[in-house]
């Protein structure tokens, strides 16, 4: 009797000590533990995001100091700019076309590479390396391919009796070329992502299939298609921010160039700033690229949760 | 609708033998079990005659007509997968008639089938539900109707209630067993559960290492099985196993305890069988012991009784008992059911008879 009413007395007490002093302790260990997080993000993403928010309401000097407060005149100046205009256009065009050529075709090299096929791994390895890319690599490389003298594809037009292409000058073909060249790095990661829900889906389904003789496009259809669906989802969002982002493939191909017909955003952003030294300018851009991807993000987040709550019913 | 199975070979790459000459008939409207621990080649066999795995040689057989190299589709067969195999974005419905589009079949016949296959599972109010929401047990009667609904009168079932908990399982096994009896069906059916094997089957075929071990109704395999591995899988608690030496009529046990002879057999090394129902503890019993393990169910007890033997003797009881770990008791085995295996595991008879002790 008393070793039990002694003991319930010491747990009841371990219990208040476990109550109170931990409570405070917990405080600050949270808050050690968040520390290295928060000041990496508040010096190289908080306080750079503030600075350009405030940035884009100024006049700046040449060397990119603020003159004087202007409001939204930056906001409005651009969106009166062709340049701009131009710019924002193509980005649209770029983007559009860029992620939905990755989905289609890494998406079809997926299905190709899921199969059951002696020596399939080979192609896999193939479809996948242009992960291991860099920007800079892939833009030099395909710099020679367009090149209009020695390139790859003139001497392949040539073949063909067709006439030459200008790939880098002619405002359609560049932007084309841009296009081409990202759609290409962006390949490797869509199609090993896409591979791998393709290749978790259950056998059994497609033995299912299989009695019933259905269709190569019914199994596509009721079976691979949905079952990708998140996976595939994710990665048209991750591609679509992506192509938003473009900028090296940009800078070593056109510079931008012919007249605006591949100045995408991110490079506007950069010529804005460090050549033509109107820092308010740029960071207006930003600001408008920034809300942009916000939204994508946004939506995506939003599709997610709406899944899940389906799920979960 | 019957399946012959002639000579069936099937070697891996790495020259694994997963199947080494299986042979079987299976008659129309029969209940056949293919039974066997995981890596028995069990499930090799159902998807040879479903067709998703090419054999290497030997032929199956589908009512006369040999479909060895015919695609799944054309094989008419349906089939029931132990994880279900639905597609999760389709509605209960749209999973079951599923095959009949890919058939092309009409909208007013897949209407029906749909609402009759429905009944036979008990789901009529759940047919707009996707699986995501259903329990297992109901995700496994909607892999059933879609199974039914095709029409094939040829079912393989590759252990479909292995993943439902043990009272659900009590109760498809009876529910499948009525259905394919109220259809008419002809089914395969896989499985690694000897209860399941001894329940539902009307044939069992024993599978170990891509082998046949024997091929029988479920009662034939547990009365008479051709070999300790037989005797051993079917039964529980499992059969007794003791190792004796024979000299003409008398039988000697590991401890030194001798028994008699119904007949002469030749002398050597041989092991006796005694299933756990056919020893009964009595005070006049022959033999005695010390209880080393008790498990009370309820309706019975399992214990076992050191002997002095390297092995313990099982024994089932049909009754509660007051007995307690360590007791001596004293125990007899009947005679009759003894069943004695050669040295290499193999079934022996004297006479017509099977070994009898006394």
């Amino acid at each position: 009797m008393m070793i039990s009413q002694a003991r319930h007395q010491a747990q009841q007490s371990q219990a208040k000590v476990k109550a109170t002093k931990p409570k405070y302790r917990q405080g600050v260990l949270g808050f050690l533990l968040l520390l290295p997080s928060v000041l990496v993000l508040g010096v190289f993403v908080f306080y750079p995001m503030v600075k350009t928010l405030w940035l884009s309401t100024q006049l700046t000097d040449l060397a990119g100091h603020p003159i004087k407060f202007i409001g939204l005149r930056n906001f409005r100046n651009l969106i009166l700019s062709d340049s701009f205009i131009t710019s924002f256009t193509v980005t649209v065009v770029f983007v559009v076309f860029t992620t939905f050529l990755t989905i289609i075709i890494s998406y079809m090299l997926a299905i190709f590479a899921s199969q059951r096929i002696r020596g399939i791994a080979v192609f896999r390895t193939i479809f996948s390396s242009t992960m291991g890319v860099s920007v800079t690599v892939a833009s030099i490389l395909w710099l020679f391919i367009f090149n209009p003298q020695i390139g790859l594809l003139s001497k392949l037009l040539s073949q063909l009796h067709l006439p030459p292409i200008n790939w880098l000058s002619d405002p359609i073909w560049s932007l084309v070329a841009i296009i081409g060249t990202t759609v290409w790095m962006n390949l490797g990661f869509a199609f090993l992502v896409l591979l791998g829900a393709i290749q978790a889906i259950s056998e059994d389904l497609y033995r299912v299939a299989d009695l019933d003789g259905a269709s190569k496009l019914l199994r596509l259809r009721k079976i691979t298609l949905p079952a990708t669906k998140p996976t595939t989802f994710f990665v048209t969002v991750v591609t679509l921010i992506n192509a938003f982002q473009t900028f090296g493939q940009v800078d070593i191909l056109t510079a931008g160039g012919p007249d605006y017909h591949t100045n995408l955003l991110v490079y506007a952003i950069y010529q804005d700033a460090f050549v033509n030294h109107s820092v308010g300018r740029a960071s207006a851009q930003s600001v408008i690229l920034t809300l942009i991807i916000m939204l994508c993000t946004v939506i995506q987040f939003r599709v997610n949760k709406r899944r899940a709550d389906k799920n979960a019913k | 609708m019957s399946i012959e199975l002639q000579h069936i070979k099937k070697t891996y790459a790495n020259g694994e033998e997963v199947l080494t000459d299986i042979n079987a008939t299976i008659e129309d409207g029969q209940f056949y079990i293919l039974v066997g621990a995981s890596g028995s080649g069990k499930s090799t066999i159902l998807n040879a005659v479903a067709g998703f795995l090419p054999i290497d040689s030997g032929q199956v057989i589908i009512n006369d007509q040999d479909v060895t190299t015919l695609p799944p589709k054309n094989r008419h067969l349906s089939m029931v997968f132990q994880n279900y195999a639905l597609m999760p974005n389709l509605t209960v419905s749209e999973n079951i008639v599923f095959g009949l589009s890919a058939r092309h079949v009409s909208k007013e016949i897949k209407a029906k089938k749909l609402r009759e296959a429905l009944s036979l599972v008990h789901l009529e109010d759940y047919q707009d539900k996707r699986p995501g929401n259903l329990s297992g047990g109901q995700r496994q009667r909607v892999s059933l109707a879609r199974a039914l609904v095709s029409e094939a009168k040829i079912v393989l079932m590759d252990e479909p209630l292995s993943n439902l908990d043990a009272k659900l399982r009590a109760e498809m096994r009876k529910e499948i067993r009525t259905l394919q009896q109220q259809l008419g069906l002809t089914v395969i059916y896989v499985t690694h559960d000897q209860t399941e094997a001894m329940t539902m089957g009307d044939q069992v075929m024993l599978l170990n290492q891509g082998k046949i071990e024997q091929v029988g109704a479920p009662l034939e395999l547990y009365n008479h099985p051709v070999n300790t591995f037989v005797a051993d899988f079917f039964g529980s608690p499992a059969i007794n196993l003791l190792s004796v030496e024979i000299d003409q009529n008398k039988l000697t046990l590991s401890n030194g305890i001798t028994l008699q002879l119904n007949g002469p057999i030749k002398s050597g090394s041989y092991q006796i069988g005694i299933r756990p129902e056919n020893v009964v503890l009595t005070p006049t019993g022959r033999f005695s012991g010390v209880i080393a393990q008790i498990e009370p169910l309820g309706d019975g007890t399992n214990i076992a009784i050191d002997m002095k033997l390297p092995n313990l003797i099982r024994i089932k009881l049909n009754e509660q008992t007051s007995l307690k770990l360590g007791d001596s008791v004293t125990f007899d085995i009947l005679n009759t059911k003894a069943m004695i295996f050669n040295s290499d595991g193999q079934r022996m008879t004297i006479g017509k008879e099977s070994l009898v002790v006394s």
